[in-house]
C-alpha cells in the first residue's frame, strides 16, 4: 500500500518529528510523537476506531477537531478519549472502546 | 480560581484573533481563549491564495495570513493573554464565564465578551453515511494540511461550494486522486475559477447528482451516485457506482451558538447564514449588551469577512469598557466599508440578504 | 456551460480573447475570469496597468490588450489561477502557453509533459520551454510549454 504520509508538498512543509512506538489492540505500531492518535492510526492504515454500541457498526473519525466524538477510544486505560486531538506518546496503549465504556464510580 | 479581564474573547480563529488584537491595541486588558492546541482556527489549513482586495491580504495564502494574525497578537502581548487548550464552557450572571483547561476549571469576570466560536460541519443523510472513511471537509483539511496525512488514495467529494472546490484542489496537491465531485444543484455553487482549476486536472463535476449510498463494511470502498430532478428527487435508472476509499462531505457549515443561548441572547434563524445566529447590530453587539459576536458564529461567510467583523467587535468592545474613542470609530468605519466592497456583486447576493435580514430584525427589537 | 460543469465554452471565452492582429504582435495575457467575484490582485500585479476594473473589486477584470506586454507577472498573482499568457510569435505552426503550476513535481526546462484541456482531456505531449519559480511567486511556478498553434486556446493544464 502506498504510504498515506505526505513526503513532499507543493506549498507546505511538515516539521521533523520523533518516531515513537505505540500499541493498538496489543500490536506494535509506529507514529510521530505529538501527532493525534487517530492520525497515527490512519497513517498505519487503521480507519476503524470502534464499533457503535447498539448496532455494532464500524466507526472512524469525522471532524478531526474534537467536536463530534466519533473517534473515542480507550487510551492508557482512559475511556472516551478523543483520539483526533490527543497527542501520541511513546508506549501508549490504544484500544477500541466497547460500547459506552465503563467509568468506575 | 478566577481571572479578571476587561475584554474576554472566546475563539482564536481569524475573527477572535482580530478582535483581541484590536481591543488590546486600543488599550483594553484582554483575554483570549481557544480550545485548540494552536490559535488560527481554520485559517491554518488554507494553503490557497485568498480573494478580496489587495489592500487587505488578497493574493496571500491563508496560512500566511494566519502567521500575520499570530504576529499581531504577539505585538500586543503586554495587554493580551492567550490561553490555548482552553474551552469557554459557560456564561453566568454578573458578567462571569467559566473556562476549562487540562481539567482545571476557572471563572473569568469580564466587562465585555466577544464570542467567535465559528461553525461546525454539516453531515449528509445517505445509506452507510457512518462508514469509516467518510470525513467532513474540515476533517480532510486538518488531516492533510496540519498532520501531513492523505485521507485516502481515491476520494469522492460531495458539495460544490467553495469549500468542496478548494479542498478538491488541495487533495490533488497532496497527491490524492479526486474521482469526482457531486452537487445536487444544477449549477456549481462556488467560484467558477475554482471549478475550472479542478476540471482541467480531470476531476468530473456531476451537477444535478446526489450520493445514494456508500459501499463497504469496515470502510468506504465505493459510492453509488444518481441523477436528481429539479425537486432533488432521484431519477430512476440513473444510478452508477464509483470506486473510492474516502468520501469527503463539503455540504455546509452551521454556526456554533451554544454560548449565546446560555447568555440568553435572542436568536434568529436565517437560512442564508447557515441557521440560527445571535441577533446583532452593525457593531456586532447581540441583544445581551455585554456580548459581541464575530466570524462564522454570526453567519457562515469567510475568513476575510471574519477578520473585518472581528475588528469591528474588538473596537466596540473596547468602547464598552473605556468609553467612546475616535480611533475605535475609525477602525469600525474602515472595516464596514471593506465589508461592503467584499459583499458587493452578484456572488455576494445571498450573504447580503442574510446580513440585511439580521440587521432589520435587530432594529425592530 | 461553465456554471454547470466548470468548462468554459468557446462562446463564453470569446469576449476575453485578443483580436488576431494583437496575437501576431507577441505574447499577451488571457484572463479566464468570467464571474463577478470580489477579487483584484491582478490589477496591482500588472506593471503597465493594463488590467482595470470599472467599479470596485467585484467587477470582471478588463484587459487592455495593447497595453499588455505579455510579461506574465499576473499569472502567479491570480488567486483563481485563471490567467494564461499565449505567444503566437514562435516557430511556424507552433505557439507558447504560460500557465500557473502548483503541483509536484515542478517540471524542468526541456522536459516533455502531458497537455490537458479545460475538461482534463489529454491533448498530447508538449515540451517545457521555461519554468519560473522564484520566492516572490510564493510557490506558484509559471510553466511555459510549446504547443501546436491550433491548440493554443485549448491547452490549459499539464500533467508532469
Amino acid at each position: 500500500m502506498t504510504s498515506l504520509r505526505i513526503e513532499k508538498h507543493p506549498v507546505l512543509s511538515f516539521p521533523e518529528r520523533r518516531t515513537v512506538k505505540f500499541y493498538f489492540e496489543g500490536k506494535e505500531y509506529q507514529g510521530f510523537e505529538g501527532e493525534p492518535i487517530a492520525a497515527a492510526l490512519h497513517a498505519a492504515g487503521i480507519k476503524t476506531l470502534r464499533h457503535s454500541p447498539q448496532k455494532n457498526r464500524a466507526r472512524g473519525f469525522f471532524c478531526a477537531i474534537g467536536r463530534c466524538s466519533s473517534c473515542i477510544m480507550k487510551v492508557d486505560g482512559q475511556i472516551n478519549t478523543m483520539t483526533c486531538i490527543t497527542p501520541l506518546k511513546e508506549g501508549m496503549q490504544v484500544k477500541m472502546q466497547k460500547g459506552h465504556g465503563y467509568i468506575k464510580p | 480560581m478566577s481571572r479578571n479581564t476587561e475584554v474576554f474573547v472566546i475563539g482564536g480563529g481569524p475573527a477572535g484573533l482580530s478582535a483581541a488584537h484590536v481591543a488590546a491595541k486600543l488599550g483594553a486588558k484582554t483575554l483570549l481563549v481557544d480550545d485548540s492546541a494552536r490559535v488560527g482556527g481554520q485559517l491554518i489549513k488554507q494553503t490557497h491564495r485568498f480573494f478580496g482586495s489587495s489592500n487587505r491580504d488578497a493574493g496571500i495564502r491563508g496560512i500566511t495570513i494566519a502567521d500575520k494574525l499570530q504576529q499581531d497578537i504577539k505585538d500586543v502581548a503586554a495587554r493580551l493573554t492567550v490561553l490555548e487548550n482552553t474551552a469557554a464552557v459557560g456564561f453566568y450572571h454578573n458578567k462571569e464565564a467559566g473556562i476549562l483547561s487540562q481539567n482545571a476549571y476557572e471563572r473569568v469576570t469580564y466587562q465585555a465578551a466577544i464570542v467567535c466560536t465559528g461553525a461546525t460541519e454539516n453531515s449528509l443523510t445517505f445509506e452507510n453515511n457512518d462508514l469509516p472513511g467518510i470525513y467532513g471537509a474540515g476533517g480532510v483539511q486538518t488531516l492533510m494540511n496540519v498532520h501531513g496525512i492523505r485521507p485516502g488514495q481515491k476520494i469522492l467529494m460531495v458539495g460544490s461550494g467553495n469549500i468542496g472546490l478548494i479542498v478538491s484542489y488541495q487533495l490533488i496537491q497532496a497527491g490524492v486522486e479526486v474521482v469526482g465531485l457531486v452537487e445536487g444543484m444544477p449549477t456549481i455553487g462556488g467560484y467558477l475559477v475554482h471549478a475550472s482549476k479542478i476540471r482541467r486536472l480531470g476531476v468530473p463535476i456531476h451537477t444535478s447528482h446526489t450520493i445514494l449510498k456508500a459501499l463497504g463494511t469496515d470502510g468506504v470502498e465505493g459510492a453509488v451516485l444518481c441523477r436528481v430532478d429539479e425537486k432533488f428527487q432521484p431519477v430512476p435508472n440513473t444510478e452508477f457506482e464509483i470506486k473510492c476509499d474516502c468520501i469527503c462531505l463539503a455540504v455546509g457549515l452551521t454556526p456554533l451558538i451554544d454560548l449565546f443561548q446560555q447568555a440568553q441572547c435572542r436568536m434568529v434563524h436565517v437560512g442564508e447564514l447557515g441557521g440560527l445566529v445571535p441577533l446583532h447590530d452593525s457593531s456586532m453587539r447581540t441583544t445581551n449588551p455585554d456580548i459581541f459576536v464575530a466570524g462564522d458564529a454570526s453567519g457562515i461567510e469567510e475568513a476575510t469577512t471574519a477578520i473585518l467583523a472581528g475588528r469591528i467587535a474588538g473596537a466596540r468592545a473596547y468602547e464598552a469598557v473605556h468609553g467612546k474613542s475616535a480611533e475605535a470609530d475609525a477602525i469600525v468605519a474602515e472595516a464596514r466599508e471593506e465589508l461592503r466592497t467584499l459583499r458587493s456583486g452578484s456572488t455576494g447576493e445571498r450573504i447580503r440578504w442574510g446580513r440585511e435580514r439580521v440587521l432589520k430584525e435587530a432594529g425592530e427589537c | 456551460m461553465l456554471k454547470n460543469d466548470g468548462i468554459i465554452t468557446p462562446e463564453e471565452l470569446a469576449p476575453v480573447l485578443p483580436p488576431p492582429a494583437r496575437l501576431e504582435k507577441g505574447p499577451v495575457a488571457i484572463i479566464e475570469c468570467l464571474q463577478d467575484i470580489p477579487c483584484d490582485p491582478c490589477v496591482s500585479a500588472c506593471p503597465t496597468k493594463a488590467i482595470k476594473m470599472k467599479e470596485g473589486i467585484t467587477d470582471k477584470p478588463l484587459l487592455d490588450f495593447d497595453a499588455c506586454t505579455g510579461c506574465g507577472l499576473c499569472i502567479a498573482r491570480c488567486p483563481g489561477l485563471a490567467i494564461f499568457v499565449i505567444n503566437m510569435k514562435h516557430t511556424p505552426g507552433m505557439a507558447m502557453v504560460s500557465m500557473s503550476h502548483e503541483l509536484l513535481p515542478v517540471p524542468e526546462k526541456g522536459q516533455e509533459v502531458t497537455a490537458l484541456d479545460r475538461a482534463g482531456k489529454v491533448l498530447g505531449k508538449v515540451k517545457v520551454v521555461r519554468v519560473i519559480n522564484p520566492p516572490a511567486y510564493d510557490r506558484t511556478a509559471v510553466v511555459t510549454v510549446e504547443v501546436p498553434a491550433g491548440q493554443v486556446n485549448n491547452i490549459r493544464a499539464i500533467r508532469v
